[in-house]
C-alpha cells in the first residue's frame, strides 16, 4: 500500500468572507494523490485551478475542509509551521521561472537550502551541482540566471524545486512560456525526475496533449472537481491499485 | 543601480557630516588655542572689597551713600589651601598660583608699562605653553631671570642676555637678565606680559608669600563655568571662567556648534528618508522574489532580517565611502585654504572616533530606515507577492 502524499477533504475557498459580496470559488474538493504519482490538473481559465494549487502549496489558506501533506494535517498549523512544512515538503515550479537574476544557476538551486539552513556550504554546492547535472545544465552552473535561455531557466527552476528533496512538486503552467521544443523537453525532464526519484508531481496545465501524458488527470470546472482519470503515462503501483 | 544610487547618497551625506565636523572641530581648536595661549580657563582672585555701612540702633534711620572702594592689590586668603583644594577636584589638570602687578620696564631712557607676573614654571607652563612660544632663548628661570614678549623686546631694543630693570609701585627696583623672548600671537600680550619666578615677584609687588590669582585648567574646557561657580561657592574666592570673560566668542562657538548639529541632523534625516524610499520601491519591485523566497520556506522573520540587513549594509558601506570622501575633501581644503604666507588657516583632522561613531550611526540609521519597508515585505502574503 503506497501512502498518500496529498489528501484533500472538502476544501472550500471563499473571498470577501462575511461581506455581501462573498464569493465561493472552490466548492468542496476531495482528492488524494499517492507518493510517486505524476498528475495533471486541468480546467478552463477561472475554474479555480491556481487557487487550488496555492492552497495545496500552503501559499493560501482554505476557508474550509482538511488538507494533509506528507502525512501532516495542516489545519491546526500556524504561519511559521506552515512555512516550515512548505519549505521542507513542497517544491514549486512557476510559469515564469522567478529565478534571482543576480545569482548564478548554482546559487539559485542552493537558495532553498540557504533558507532552510543547517547545510554546510560543501553539501549545498554538491547537491545543487548534482541537480543541475540531472537537468542537463552542469556546464551552465556558474552562469548568471539572466544569461540562460527560457528553457534553461525553467530547468534551473525545476532543479531548485528539487533542492530540498520534497515529497511533492507543484508546477503551475511550467511550460506556458516555452516554445514547443523546450516545453516538451521540460515536461520530459519532470517525468524523468518522477521516475528516478519517485517525486510526486501535480502540474497545472492548459496543454491537453501534455496532460494526457500524465498518470492521473484531475479536472476542475467552476470550482468543482469533475474528473479524475488515468492518462497515458506508465502507471505506478499506487495508480495500478 | 538603485542600491548604487542610495549608497552614493549615504556617502555624500556622511562625507558632509564628517568633513564639516572635522572642519568645525579644527576651527574651534584653533580659536581655543589662541584664547588659551595666554589665558587660563578659570582664574581665581580675591573677592572684591565692598564698603559695609555701620549698623545703628533699631528704629534709627540714616541715609547713607556707599562708595565702592578702589581695589587694592591683595593676596588670595590661604591661597595654598585653595590651590590644593582646586587641584583635587575631578577633571582639573593644574592649578597654578601667580603674583602679578603693574610695573615699569626700564632700559636707559625708555620705560614701558608692563605686567610683572610671578609664576611657578612647572605648573604655569602646563597652562600657557611658554616654552613652545619662545622665539629666542630658554624658558628656564632663575631668581633674577625674566621672559618678555617680542613687542617689548622690539620697543626696548633688547635681546637675550641683556639686562632689564623693572620698577614696581611698591618701590622695588630689580635688574633682570632676559632669558627668553616669546610670541603669544597677540601684540598687546607680547608688549605687556613679563614672567619671573613667583618668589621673585611676590616681594616686588608687596605681597610677601601672597598670590593675586590662581590659574586653573581642566580637561573639558566647556565645563569651565560650572567649575568656576563651584569653586567660588566652596572657597569664597572670585572665580571667572573663560566662558564669562569671552562671552561673545563663546556665543559664536556655541552658535557654530548648534548650526553644525542642525546641519548634521537634517543631512542624517535626508539620508534615512533616502534609504527608506529606495527600500520601499525595492519591496514593490522585488515582491515576486519575496514571494518565491516565502514559497521556498523563508519565514517572515528571515524576510524582515533580509531587508534590515540591506539597510545596515547600505548605511555601513555608504559611511565608509563617505568617510573616504571626507578625507579627500579635507586634504583639498588643507591644500588650498591657506594664509598669504602659505601656512594653513588652521589645522583640521578627522578623528578616527568620529569615523567609527558616524559609521555606527549610519548603520543604525540604515536599519531604522529599512524597518518599515522590511515590515511591509515580511507581511506580504506569498500568493499575493508572487502575483506581483
Amino acid at each position: 500500500m503506497v501512502k498518500p502524499v496529498l489528501q484533500l477533504g472538502g476544501i472550500r475557498k471563499s473571498y470577501n468572507v462575511g461581506s455581501a459580496v462573498e464569493v465561493e470559488v472552490l466548492h468542496g474538493i476531495d482528492l488524494s494523490i499517492a507518493e510517486g504519482e505524476f498528475c495533471a490538473l486541468i480546467g478552463p481559465s477561472g475554474s479555480g485551478k491556481s487557487t487550488l494549487l496555492n492552497i495545496i502549496g500552503l501559499l493560501d489558506r482554505a476557508t474550509g475542509g482538511r488538507l494533509s501533506i506528507a502525512g501532516c494535517e495542516t489545519s491546526g498549523l500556524d504561519d511559521a509551521e506552515l512555512t516550515q512544512l512548505r519549505g521542507r515538503s513542497i517544491g514549486f515550479v512557476f510559469q515564469y521561472h522567478h529565478l534571482l537574476n543576480a545569482f548564478t544557476a548554482l546559487e539559485n538551486v542552493m537558495m532553498p537550502m540557504l533558507v532552510e539552513r543547517g547545510f554546510s556550504n560543501d553539501a549545498m554546492e554538491d547537491r545543487a551541482a548534482m541537480l543541475l547535472e540531472k537537468v542537463g545544465l552542469a556546464r551552465w552552473k556558474n552562469s548568471k540566471a539572466s544569461n540562460l535561455s527560457g528553457g534553461q531557466q525553467q530547468r534551473v527552476a525545476i532543479a531548485r524545486a528539487l533542492a530540498m528533496s520534497p515529497s511533492l512538486v507543484l508546477a503551475d503552467e511550467p511550460t506556458g512560456n516555452l516554445d514547443t521544443g523546450s516545453a516538451n523537453a521540460v515536461f520530459e525532464l519532470m517525468q524523468e525526475v518522477n521516475s528516478d526519484y519517485g517525486t510526486t508531481f501535480l502540474i497545472v496545465t492548459h496543454n491537453m496533449s501534455l496532460a494526457e501524458r500524465c498518470q492521473r488527470v484531475f479536472e476542475v470546472v467552476d470550482g468543482n472537481l469533475v474528473g479524475d482519470r488515468y492518462g497515458k503515462y506508465p502507471q505506478t503501483a499506487a495508480t495500478a491499485e | 543601480m538603485q542600491t548604487l544610487l542610495i549608497v552614493t547618497g549615504v556617502s555624500v551625506g556622511v562625507s558632509v557630516i564628517v568633513f564639516m565636523s572635522a572642519l568645525l572641530t579644527g576651527l574651534q581648536a584653533s580659536f581655543l588655542s589662541r584664547i588659551f595661549a595666554a589665558q587660563a580657563q578659570v582664574v581665581l582672585e580675591p573677592p572684591d572689597e565692598v564698603a559695609r555701612p555701620l549698623r545703628h540702633a533699631p528704629g534709627t534711620v540714616f541715609l547713607t551713600i556707599s562708595v565702592k572702594p578702589s581695589q587694592r592689590l591683595r593676596s588670595i586668603d590661604q591661597w595654598q589651601k585653595v590651590s590644593a583644594l582646586v587641584q583635587r577636584l575631578p577633571g582639573i589638570l593644574v592649578a597654578s598660583p601667580m603674583a602679578s602687578g603693574a610695573a615699569f620696564a626700564v632700559r636707559g631712557e625708555v620705560s614701558k608699562s608692563v605686567s610683572l607676573m610671578g609664576i611657578e614654571p612647572d605648573r604655569f607652563y602646563r597652562i600657557v605653553d611658554l616654552p613652545g612660544k619662545l622665539v629666542r632663548g630658554t624658558s628656564t628661570l632663575e631668581v633674577q631671570d625674566i621672559l618678555i614678549g617680542t613687542q617689548l623686546a622690539s620697543d626696548l631694543g633688547v635681546d637675550i642676555g641683556d639686562k632689564l630693570r623693572v620698577v614696581t609701585g611698591a618701590g622695588a627696583n630689580v635688574e633682570f637678565t632676559i632669558r627668553g623672548i616669546f610670541d603669544l600671537g597677540n601684540k598687546g600680550v607680547n608688549e605687556r606680559n613679563t614672567y619671573v619666578l613667583l618668589h621673585t615677584a611676590q616681594p616686588m609687588i608687596g605681597l610677601t608669600n601672597g598670590v593675586t590669582s590662581i590659574d586653573v585648567t581642566m580637561r573639558d574646557v566647556y565645563r569651565a563655568e560650572d567649575v568656576a561657580q563651584y569653586i567660588a561657592t566652596v572657597t569664597g574666592v572670585k572665580a571667572e571662567s573663560w566662558i564669562k570673560t569671552n562671552a561673545d566668542f563663546f556665543s559664536v562657538v556655541n552658535s557654530q556648534k548648534i548650526s553644525n548639529t542642525a546641519i548634521r541632523l537634517f543631512v542624517g534625516i535626508s539620508v534615512v528618508f533616502g534609504i527608506a524610499s529606495v527600500l520601499v520601491v525595492s519591496v514593490v519591485q522585488k515582491s515576486r522574489e519575496i514571494g518565491i523566497l516565502r514559497a521556498m520556506g523563508a519565514s517572515r522573520a528571515q524576510i524582515l532580517r533580509l531587508f534590515l540587513l540591506q539597510g545596515a549594509i547600505v548605511g555601513f558601506v555608504g559611511s565608509l565611502i563617505g568617510s573616504g570622501f571626507a578625507y579627500i575633501m579635507l586634504d583639498f581644503w588643507l591644500a588650498y585654504a591657506r594664509r598669504p604666507d602659505g601656512t594653513p588657516l588652521f589645522l583640521a583632522e578627522i578623528d578616527t572616533r568620529l569615523v567609527v561613531a558616524t559609521s555606527m550611526i549610519a548603520t543604525a540609521s540604515g536599519i531604522l530606515a529599512a524597518l518599515l519597508p522590511a515590515l511591509r515585505a515580511a507581511r506580504l502574503e506569498p500568493v499575493v507577492a508572487i502575483r506581483g
